[in-house]
């Protein structure tokens, strides 16, 4: 017989009781460390800092640019995305350059494109990551030195980036 | 090389607006990953993507570690005299491919 099971009733109920603190403890601690250790991601103000360093100081209207996604992605590992900017694309009037970013990868710059007027229309596609349901914002730079913006959400049900091998 | 596949119209009449597709096979290893013995998996990207029409520049993309693996890219240019359409792509580690392409303009 085991030193446990002679233990009056009330013993044993307060030794599990200590022993189910001590592994809920446990498991606090590793959740507070698997937290720490994940990799730093792009944060809705790390995305600003870059769409600043990108553009300056100058304001950016929502209009012309036209960013599509689909609302829904199955795999964050190839997603795609055209963005299309209203523009007559004439030497006077050209968009100079399109700009993608988003919030939650783990940088906040998805691509820098420059165009130019002999491109005759501005609309460009690719395929992005993206590491979670999150916010996409396209800039478009006019030739006029005016900013132009879309942002489409987006739900990821299987993320990018970030999986082990 | 790293194979590449483009797309750019044989023929085409002069002023015409024509599409441009190019994708290249590249791994683009973010940065981001850990390999199972911990280590981070070190970027290798492709960071600079031209194209050039009969020598001038028509289209540039700076590309990022959120792009997908075998980055590809669609875009339009007035199609202005016959000639060659080249593409180069560039990265880490010394990457560096380059394709031409031949259209007729009428």
């Amino acid at each position: 017989m085991t030193d446990m099971n002679v233990l009056p009733p009330d013993r044993l109920s307060q030794r599990t009781r200590r022993q189910f603190l001590a592994r809920v403890a446990a498991v606090g601690v590793g959740l507070s460390l698997s937290i720490s250790v994940k990799p730093a991601a792009a944060t809705p103000e790390s995305m600003r800092n870059a769409i600043r360093n990108v553009i300056g100081e100058a304001s950016v209207r929502k209009g012309k640019v036209k960013l599509e996604l689909p609302a829904l992605v199955e795999s964050g590992n190839a997603v795609p995305v055209t963005v299309a900017v209203d523009s007559s694309m004439t030497a006077s009037d050209y968009v100079k350059a399109v700009h993608v970013f988003n919030e939650r990868n783990p940088q906040p710059n998805v691509v820098g494109v420059r165009l130019g007027p002999r491109a005759g229309r501005a609309s460009l596609a690719t395929r992005i990551r993206l590491a979670d349901s999150q916010t996409v914002i396209a800039i478009a730079e006019l030739s006029n030195g005016s900013f132009w913006s879309d942002s489409v959400e987006v739900i990821v049900t299987q993320p990018a980036c970030l999986e082990t091998l | 090389m790293a194979r590449t596949l483009i797309n750019v119209p044989a023929k085409a009449r002069r002023g015409e607006i024509i599409e441009i597709k190019a994708l290249i096979q590249h791994e683009m290893e973010t940065g981001f990953r850990v390999s199972t013995t911990g280590n981070v998996i070190p970027r290798d990207i492709i960071t600079d993507f031209v194209c050039k029409y009969n020598g001038e520049e028509i289209f540039r993309a700076e590309l990022f570690p959120a792009i997908s693996a075998n980055p590809f890219f669609s875009f339009f240019t007035t199609a202005t005299g016959s000639g060659t359409i080249i593409f180069e792509w560039s990265g880490d580690n010394g990457f560096f491919a380059s394709v031409a392409a031949e259209i007729a303009v009428e």
